[in-house]
């Protein structure tokens, strides 16, 4: 019973209410009662799947990394974009590529990240929690790819997680 | 309103508009269902940041105040995108989509 009344992710809830606070038009009675009980509800409908939050994490490695993905994604936008225009065709590939990250956190923050920049979509992770298969728009070396994904992403995550 | 946040929010639209556009062509053009994948979640992702950045700068001259649900509408796009984008490989792999000739490597069984 007290469950059901607990927030199980104080982090989540506290985001939620916060974001709510700023979506409605100026705090209000209502803004603030809606907006808890969305920060109580949402994490208890989700609860089952969230893994569990890691041990440590170094929080303030996060705007750093925030920064690096921002400006590649808009250098990615632009090259994707020239590629579009451009008559040549793309060449595409497939890559496994081998995962040193452990923890489901911070391997979907690496799955998005690679969806987002340069010309990568992750599109699966393989049972086990060992490869990630990315499709590459256009590449003509698969052990590039890997590299510097490891170096620009993989390697701070992994400061964050350790 | 100030001349240089004019220019600003003109400049952001135009390129807002142009990259959106290319998204839209990309998923016309390009050969296979994988390759289109790219052109949604970076192009048009670029191009609804640079238009929503304009609506920031727009309302924020005209002194309503900082815009903060243009920032959260970026950033729930940022957010959503990828997932979108891997939903859908995920589910072109299982049925087992065609790739285009000359693709490298395969995608895997599971």
């Amino acid at each position: 019973m007290l469950d059901r009344l607990s927030f199980p992710q104080p982090w989540l809830s506290l985001i939620l209410f916060v974001t709510w606070q700023f979506l409605s038009d100026g705090i209000s009675g209502g803004s603030l009662v809606l907006g808890l009980i969305l920060a109580w509800g949402i994490p208890q409908l989700t609860q089952g799947f969230w893994p569990e939050p890691p041990a440590f994490m170094r929080f303030w490695l996060m705007p750093k990394y925030l920064v690096r993905v921002l400006k590649d994604i808009v250098i990615a936008s632009f090259e994707v974009a020239a590629l579009i225009i451009s008559p040549r065709k793309p060449r595409p590939a497939f890559v496994c590529y081998p995962l040193e990250l452990e923890h489901p956190l911070a391997i979907s923050i690496l799955a998005s990240t690679i969806s987002l920049t340069p010309g990568t979509v992750s599109a699966d992770v393989s049972d086990d929690q060992r490869l990630l298969l990315i499709h590459a728009l256009d590449t003509e070396d698969e052990q590039e790819v890997i590299n510097t994904i490891r170096k620009r992403y993989e390697q701070p995550l992994l400061e964050m997680f350790k | 309103m100030n001349p240089f946040a004019e220019y600003a929010i003109a400049f952001l639209l135009l390129l807002g508009g142009a990259f959106t556009l290319i998204g839209a062509i990309g998923l016309a053009r390009l050969p296979d269902f994988f390759t289109r994948l790219h052109g949604p979640t970076k192009a048009t992702t670029l191009g609804v940041g640079a238009i929503m950045l304009s609506s920031v700068i727009y309302f924020t001259a005209r002194g309503d105040g900082i815009g903060i649900s243009e920032v959260l509408i970026t950033v729930f796009l940022f957010m959503t995108a990828p997932v979108s984008a891997n939903i859908l490989a995920k589910a072109a792999m299982h049925i087992g989509v065609k790739t285009m000739d000359g693709t490298e490597g395969k995608p895997w069984e599971q």
